[in-house]
């Protein structure tokens, strides 16, 4: 190292770490805004995420292609979606107690699948160099922005306005407030959540194809620690609002950044209790905005998670 | 029942109507029986194809099954010996179930109870043995039993999401694990794996006499018989089963819904750190990663299979624990990945929450449609 910037390397590789850690929480968050908008939950994303960061590293290392890679972990994250949104239709089928089932069934199937690509490397996706203008590798490297972090950024964007604006928007969020009152529309809910949560499972094979295909950037079983259960809380802390997903994926992606950033500086102390970070963090405000008797605000009418 | 006292003159007539009722008896008692197992037949049924599919044989991967986990004396001690902790790590879903509460995060609570009972193990070497296991597995009961005690009296008290917070607490629980066993409780001289002190060999848990099981099955069994009296036959968990079906109605009841489900909760993890405590005291010789080997996930499946019942875990334990005893040579005799047993579990799992929406829709088990239809 040749610049010493002395204690900005620790805020500057937080900020750096929180953009490279935040983007899969950013997709599967936005997804699980979908899908619990339109009245669902499903916790089996941290499963479609898992499966999703296999099929994207498999399909690059064989075709070359990150995108393609990218593409195939949506497709896949499509049928996982799909299939929990049609087999939560029955009565008396729990969507949470699905979504722990679908958890272990999309690990297991990874699993599997992936054993065979854990030794070969695949095609990296690109990254924007925006700190290209600094001499000081520490600035360039957190400045350094996958694609998929901007493609995240304008997809909160987006979903944010088109809640609001659009037809579609309406009717997920009538279906996610009142089956009785969608039905009396003539929507039919299971369709919408069907289609809802198909999304989110596209949603969250793509946080998983960041995962295996950028950051960390290599296939193994354990690549994901629990990062698809933590957006699903964090989108109850977001009041279900995308923009709102979008600042506090920022927020744990800096907590989960926390522990290497001051790995980096020598501190060694307690290293394992900063693993911890992310995990107190989403539970500490998971205690602070829940309250006994009042129900959240903005939470969809059907939600189970919140009754 | 004396034939002489109970016949009449028409005692035709009344036979015929006994005979309806224990037929009305059995059909009712049949449906919780018939559907798990029509269940599991049809997720077998599919893993079948998903291995045919993936260019295996189906046949020889059950008879690989039947052989690893069931098929000789060596095998049954094998499952035996895998399904001990799988018993409390069910109970430790099975009892805040019967709540109406979903907690997943029971790993968490078998990580901390096998720190805790080896962190006293360590402390009071010296002590008697008897007398140090008992407080060992009190230290470990307690320190599972804040743990999921916490996660109730969130839900209760604070209203938050009893699954996300167990799983949340679950990996903070692991991470607090390494902490303690990479510093302050590691014994320098474990190099490759990060341990505690290994305990005296007179802490550790032996064997049954004459077979190669732990007693940590007999430890697992007694407290899935206990579960059952606290639930079916004392106030508690008549409480608890009435809170479960309607919060609101045990709450104008006068049940004091608040303590019921932390208490729950608390012995629930409780079980779930003792289960830390025998893999401590009986498997490992100390506390290190080998605890959070995903017992507590497996529980999950065991205690939605057995529908909650407490007694019913015991035989569904010892399936999945001979599944799992099986792995190995499934892995080796047909290189098949080690992740098979898992997908199993994972389609047998969605395969046995499915069949919840035939409770009901079967005639043959719902006598009161029977008449209609004459």
């Amino acid at each position: 190292m040749d610049s010493d910037i002395g204690f900005w390397t620790v805020p500057l590789a937080i900020l750096g770490g929180a953009i490279r850690v935040s983007t899969p929480f950013i997709f599967v968050s936005l997804g699980e805004t979908i899908t619990e908008r339109s009245g669902r939950i499903n916790l089996g994303l941290e499963g479609t995420l898992v499966f999703g960061a296999m099929t994207a590293y498999a399909v690059a290392v064989s075709s070359g292609s990150p995108w393609l890679g990218v593409l195939a972990a949506a497709v896949a994250g499509t049928a996982f979606g799909a299939f929990h949104g049609w087999i939560c239709k029955f009565p008396k089928v729990n969507d949470i107690a699905i979504g722990i089932a679908m958890m272990l069934f999309g690990m297991g199937l990874a699993f599997f699948f992936g054993k065979p690509f854990i030794q070969p490397s695949a095609p990296d996706l690109p990254a924007i160099p925006f700190g290209a203008w600094s001499d000081i590798p520490q600035v360039r490297a957190a400045l350094n922005v996958n694609v998929l972090f901007l493609v995240g950024v304008a997809l909160a964007v987006f979903l944010w306005w088109a809640f609001r604006n659009t037809r579609a928007g309406l009717i997920v969020r009538v279906v996610g407030d009142n089956s009785d009152a969608a039905r009396a529309m003539g929507l039919n809910p299971n369709t919408v959540r069907l289609i809802s949560t198909a999304i989110g499972g596209a949603f969250a094979g793509v946080g998983g194809a960041y995962l295996s295909l950028y950051y960390p950037g290599s296939w193994n079983e354990g690549i994901s620690s629990g990062q698809g259960l933590m957006a699903v809380a964090l989108v109850i802390f977001a009041r279900w609002n995308p923009l709102g997903c979008f600042a506090a994926a920022l927020l744990f992606g800096g907590a989960g950044a926390l522990g290497p950033a001051l790995q980096s500086v020598g501190v060694t102390q307690g290293y394992y209790l900063f693993y911890a970070a992310p995990y107190v963090l989403t539970l500490a405000i998971m205690i602070a905005t829940s309250s006994r008797g009042r129900s959240l605000a903005g939470a969809p009418g059907e939600l189970s998670v919140t009754k | 029942m004396t034939d002489a006292t109970t016949r009449s003159a028409d005692h035709a007539l009344s036979d015929g109507a006994l005979f309806s009722t224990q037929l009305e008896w059995i059909a009712r008692r049949a449906e919780p029986l018939a559907i798990p197992i029509g269940a599991l037949i049809v997720g077998l049924a599919l893993f079948s194809l998903f291995i045919a599919a993936v260019g295996k044989s189906p046949s020889e991967l059950f008879e690989l099954m039947w052989r690893g986990g069931f098929g000789s004396m060596f095998s049954i001690q094998n499952t035996l010996s895998r399904a001990a902790p799988l018993l409390l790590a069910a109970l430790c879903v099975a009892l805040p179930a019967r709540l109406g509460l979903v907690v997943i995060g029971g790993e968490g609570a078998i990580v901390l109870g096998g720190v805790a009972a080896a962190a006293l193990g360590t402390a009071l070497s010296g002590a008697p043995a008897m007398l140090t296991i008992v407080l060992m597995a009190i230290a470990g009961m307690i320190a599972g039993g804040i743990w999921i005690g916490a996660v109730g009296a969130l839900r209760h008290y604070r209203a938050v999401n009893e699954t996300i917070s167990s799983l949340l607490m679950a990996y903070i629980a692991i991470a607090l694990m390494n902490h303690l066993v990479e510093g302050p409780l590691r014994d320098p001289a474990s190099l490759n794996k990060p341990s505690t002190e290994p305990l005296a060999e007179a802490y550790r848990i032996g064997n049954i006499p004459g077979m190669d099981v732990h007693w940590g099955l007999v430890v697992g069994i007694v407290a899935c018989v206990l579960s059952w009296i606290l639930i079916e036959k004392t106030r508690w968990g008549f409480a608890a089963r009435i809170a479960g079906d309607n919060v609101r109605a045990a709450q104008l009841q006068g049940l004091a819904v608040g303590p019921l489900i932390v208490g729950f909760c608390a012995l629930a993890g409780a079980f779930a750190g003792l289960a830390g405590m025998i893999e401590v005291s009986a498997v490992q010789g100390s506390a290190n990663g080998s605890l959070a080997v995903g017992y507590g996930y497996t529980g999950i499946l065991v205690a939605f299979l057995a529908r909650h019942n407490p007694l019913a875990i015991i035989p569904v334990a010892i399936l999945l624990g001979g599944i799992d005893a099986s792995g190995g040579l499934i892995q080796r005799r047909m290189d098949l990945p080690d992740a098979t047993v898992l997908v199993l579990q994972g389609m047998l799992f969605v395969v046995i929450l499915f069949s919840e929406t035939f409770y009901g829709r079967f005639r043959i088990f719902n006598p009161d449609l029977w008449k209609r239809n004459a």
